[in-house]
């Protein structure tokens, strides 16, 4: 549907302008501009949750990964937004705004695909099973992220696992899903995104995102 | 243009005398400059006419939002990503509104998809070729889109209502399309030599079909006479391509560019661009599905429709229960919306 | 079943405190789709502060036919203009 389309792209435009909200802050620390960590980092250097890397798929899949992150980034957010470092709690607290919204629209889908057909009950809780295991690393601290949490810089994600599985469960129960079991958490053992440990999508999703400026590394755009 | 080449169905422009009573009447309303609206009586020609002209155009808007969401992934940099995808988002938005204008008379959305994946209507010919390099995306925005402007101002005024308020909307929407694509240009041709090529290739390759756009000289066409009589094509093929050429010369030149036309000319004595001669034969080999791209995107258009299928039958099963067992009170997100539950309108 | 999701039209109020204001029609499968969807479609550059949706279907319009007997009649009711009553030009804050 064309509202989909434009509905969607909404929430990526929403979140390519907060991420380069966050690149713009984080460039000022070694002079870096949003693009160069963009477009001249490695896979590697990449920390990024393995969940929002995952390939579109179908639309249960495309759903079931937005909704598991949504759910995840507003309770991040809210508590960003009462960080002790100002330009992180303004960030967020700008961001909040738009992904209150966004959790809304993903959470409604996920409804409306969980109780709509058998069909679309099936693929929506197919595609929870399968991105399940990448809901892990979200509520596990970084050994670089302590010190931040304990200073009131960053938010204490592990605190967040309980009221993002009681979201979680309501949803899914509103969406006559199964909360997948937990089993083995990719990147638990400390070997996820946050260390920089990617599932394959990411480089073949860079490759494409950096050609050009790899390519013409002097030109201007 | 958007709607090139669009039947109305009859064989020659009728005299005044020779019309119906009902159709002289309705023909007075078009001349007095009085909108036709949904309900309004008209002849079946020219709902019959309106309903194809319309519908070209949105899906136009829906098919040309694949050529440019071809770079929305390799956009050069962040904020480029971010104006492409607005844009291509915008371009969704256009053929909803037009949809919904041609909705107005009576034809489904999805009937309207059924025939453009039928192939029963037409699109745009210029969004059959492809998108090669990033300097593509500049061209369309500044040729496409500067074409598509020239020809949508003018039907702000055309005579039948929803069309005419939904290119009002379009039009306003529109006015940073061309400028974005000519910001791109820009950034190019003051960039490096590889740069520069690109832009220039670039050109070469869209000035032509960018030309083509609008239409076949109409001197012969009594489709395009009948039309505007009907004031649904304001002004016509010829015209706007000349002031298309007019306005877009001196840009090329600013960017330093070279538009690939042996014959080009400024004419003192007319006041206006000469140019060569458009080779026709391809723009009817592009319109009959001959162009490079035709297959892939109507393959990708037909693709997402069908992935699509089983999302659109659960929404509705599931809005279907819902209707059968309501929901106690609003969603948690709209609860202090007062306004939410109509109250009297005033 | 069907997947031909019901037409909506939508009324949005602008910033400047007028009334709701007819903007266009979309397709959702509920009011609650239909709200969401034209806050996407139609207030994509900040146009809106409040969205009313009503089915196509529910709305019943005037007919065309009759407008000689609608909106006629008013026609000669010039006396409800405030042109109607010229004023001396000496008089002021009329």
């Amino acid at each position: 549907m064309l509202e989909e389309d434009i509905a969607s792209t909404n929430v990526g435009l929403d979140l390519l302008g907060q991420a380069r909200l966050w690149l713009a802050y984080a460039g000022e620390i070694d002079g870096r501009s949003e693009d160069r960590l963009a477009y001249f980092r490695e896979s590697g250097d990449f920390r990024n949750l393995l969940l929002v890397e995952q390939p579109n798929g179908n639309y249960a899949d495309t759903i079931a990964r937005q909704y598991l992150f949504d759910q995840w980034h507003v309770l991040v957010l809210a508590e960003l937004a009462t960080s002790k470092d100002s330009r992180i709690a303004a960030i967020a607290a700008k961001a909040l705004t738009e992904v209150r919204y966004h959790v809304e629209r993903s959470s409604r889908w996920v409804i409306r695909l969980g109780d709509g057909t058998d069909l679309s009950h099936g693929r929506m809780q197919a595609a929870t099973d399968a991105l399940w295991m990448y809901t892990g690393e979200m509520h596990i601290a970084d050994a670089s992220e302590r010190p931040l949490i304990e200073a009131g810089i960053a938010a204490d994600v592990e605190a967040l696992r309980v009221p993002w599985l009681a979201d979680v469960r309501s949803v899914f129960a509103e969406a006559t899903l199964t909360v997948p079991a937990d089993s083995w958490m990719q990147g638990a053992n400390g070997r996820g995104g946050k260390q920089g440990v990617h599932t394959e999508h990411l480089s073949h999703l860079l490759a494409e995102m950096q050609v050009l400026p790899r390519t013409y590394p002097d030109a201007r755009w | 243009m958007y709607a090139q080449m669009v039947e109305t169905g009859v064989e020659r422009v009728q005299v005044v005398a020779e019309m119906a009573p009902d159709e002289r009447a309705f023909q007075a309303r078009i001349d007095a400059d009085i909108k036709i609206e949904p309900k309004d009586a008209m002849p079946d020609a020219y709902r019959r006419t309106l309903v194809r002209q319309i519908q070209q155009h949105a899906h136009s808007e829906i098919v040309g939002m694949l050529p440019e969401g071809n770079w929305i992934t390799r956009a050069p940099s962040l904020s480029r990503k971010a104006i492409l995808m607005a844009k291509v988002q915008d371009e969704a938005g256009h053929g909803l509104y037009l949809y919904c204008a041609a909705e107005t008379l009576g034809v489904s959305r999805d009937r309207m998809i059924a025939d453009l994946h039928a192939g029963k209507v037409k699109y745009s010919s210029i969004f059959n070729y492809p998108t090669l390099t990033w300097a593509d995306i500049g061209t369309i925005g500044w040729l496409v889109d500067g074409a598509a402007i020239m020809n949508q101002i003018p039907l702000c005024r055309c005579s039948y209502g929803p069309y005419a308020r939904a290119m009002i909307r379009i039009c306003k929407e529109e006015s940073f399309h061309q400028r974005q694509g000519f910001d791109i240009m820009m950034a190019l041709c003051r960039g490096s030599a590889e740069q520069k090529a690109m832009a220039q290739d670039a050109l070469n390759r869209w000035w032509w079909p960018s030309l083509m756009m609008f239409g076949p000289p109409d001197a012969q066409s009594v489709h395009s006479a009948q039309s505007a009589r009907w004031k649904i094509k304001l002004l016509s093929n010829d015209e706007l391509r000349q002031r298309f050429v007019d306005q877009t010369v001196p840009q090329a030149e600013y960017l330093g560019l070279r538009v690939p036309d042996d014959r080009l000319a400024w004419n003192e004595a007319s006041g206006h661009y000469d140019f060569g001669e458009i080779d026709w034969s391809e723009f009817h080999e592009v319109l009959k599905g001959h162009g490079p791209c035709n297959r892939d995107r109507m393959r990708m258009r037909i693709k997402a429709w069908e992935e699509g299928a089983w999302v659109r039958e659960a929404a509705a099963a599931y809005a279907e229960k819902r209707a059968n067992a309501p929901r106690p009170g609003p969603l948690p997100a709209m609860r202090g919306e007062g306004d939410r539950r109509a109250a009297p309108v005033g | 079943m069907t997947s031909d999701w019901p037409l909506w039209e939508v009324f949005i109020r602008s910033q400047h405190g007028l009334a709701h204001k007819h903007v266009g029609s979309l397709h959702a499968v509920d009011a609650e789709m239909a709200i969401r969807n034209a806050r996407d479609v139609y207030t994509r550059r900040n146009e809106g502060v409040s969205i009313w949706v009503a089915r196509s279907s529910d709305i019943h319009a005037s007919s065309p036919g009759d407008r000689a007997p609608l909106f006629e009649p008013s026609n000669d009711k010039v006396y409800r203009h405030p042109t109607f009553f010229p004023m001396p030009e000496e008089v002021k804050h009329l």
